[in-house]
């Protein structure tokens, strides 16, 4: 008996480590910023002649969300920060990223505009500053200027309302 | 005519032979990247060998000196301008790792968390030579069965037998 049972456990042991394999999403790498302070953020504005500083956010709980319009998945996501924006009052600053302002702008015309900032990043730096590297890419940042929470890809229903709504909430209570 | 034929056929090969590896060769040299200048040789080999160690986070399986996207493009200019600023290979890596995290390194560095990482191919070898060890063991022990005086009084007997 005990000489079947070594190789069953072998057998289970490296089927669980597989089947956790593959159930990991190998786009989702930890974002070293979660829990340290976010990166610094010093760019012009897409409507506006001013620039748009980290200090301009000091205090407030705010979304940082990268797109670009050449960015397909930003168009899946677009609805839901939309619908976000409307029935919510958190700041959400966007991030145009290696986009030109004619395209962003037809872009928002044309899809909407859910943002209450908008940054232009045209080279991509700050993209890079920031570890950018799958756009539509989303960042929730404390009163402190702290990343909590970084989401890759776009945000869905499901990711907003489990995620990113009751983080939110708890943030913006905490003092 | 029928040596005409034949020549014609292997001059047709000895084109499909150079014509082949020519066209797999010409892909190669569409993917490669763009190509740089430098000052120093000793900058330029530092930067070639800093983007095979850096991985592409869009491709993933891809470093940034084989990738073509767009971000592999421009963390090359980043890993460029770093060199030619003067910062040691050391702080360019660090500047990826606090932006990409540790993923962006080809070869994970030895600490805590990758401990299992870098043991386990002795530990799995460890296992193996155990598992080896005994079976060689057993097989030896098998070998050696003890045979009984009277079975082997037996065995004579019937060898030595007149029949």
């Amino acid at each position: 008996m005990t000489r079947y049972l070594l190789p069953l456990g072998i057998f289970i042991l490296l089927a669980s480590f597989l089947a956790i394999g593959l159930n990991l999403d190998p786009r989702e790498v930890p974002s070293p910023f979660v829990g340290k302070q976010a990166p610094p953020l010093d760019l012009p504005r897409l409507y506006n002649a001013d620039r748009i500083t980290s200090n301009d956010l000091k205090g407030k709980v705010w979304i940082l969300n990268v797109w670009a319009s050449w960015c397909v998945s930003c168009r899946a996501e677009h609805p839901v920060l939309n619908e976000y924006a409307a029935t919510s009052d958190v700041t959400l600053v966007g991030l145009n990223y290696k986009d030109t302002d004619v395209d962003a702008k037809r872009w928002l015309a044309s899809l909407g505009n859910p943002y209450h900032l908008i940054a232009v990043d045209r080279n991509g730096d700050t993209g890079i500053e920031w570890g950018v590297y799958g756009v539509p890419e989303t960042f929730v940042i404390d009163r402190n200027g702290v990343v909590i929470y970084k989401h890759i890809g776009p945000i869905d229903e499901g990711v907003l309302n489990d995620k990113i709504k009751p983080l939110i909430s708890e943030l913006e209570t905490r003092s | 005519m029928i040596s005409i034929f034949k020549r014609s056929i292997s001059r047709s090969r000895w084109i499909i032979a150079l014509v082949i590896p020519a066209l797999l060769w010409s892909t190669l040299a569409w993917s490669a990247i763009e190509s740089r200048e430098f000052d120093d040789p000793i900058h330029e080999a530092r930067y070639y060998n800093l983007i095979k160690k850096l991985r592409c986070l869009v491709c993933q399986n891809q470093n940034l000196a084989d990738s073509n996207a767009d971000l592999a493009r421009d963390l090359r200019n980043k890993a460029y301008d770093m060199i030619n600023a003067g910062r040691s290979d050391a702080e360019i890596a660090d500047f990826m790792v606090d932006r990409y995290g540790e993923f962006v390194l080809y070869d994970p560095p030895l600490d805590f968390h990758t401990l299992f990482l870098w043991g386990a191919p002795f530990l799995f070898g460890l296992i193996g030579g155990l598992v080896f060890f005994n079976l060689v063991r057993k097989r030896k022990s098998d070998r050696e069965t003890v045979v009984s005086q009277q079975d082997l009084d037996n065995a004579r007997n019937l060898l030595t037998r007149d029949d």
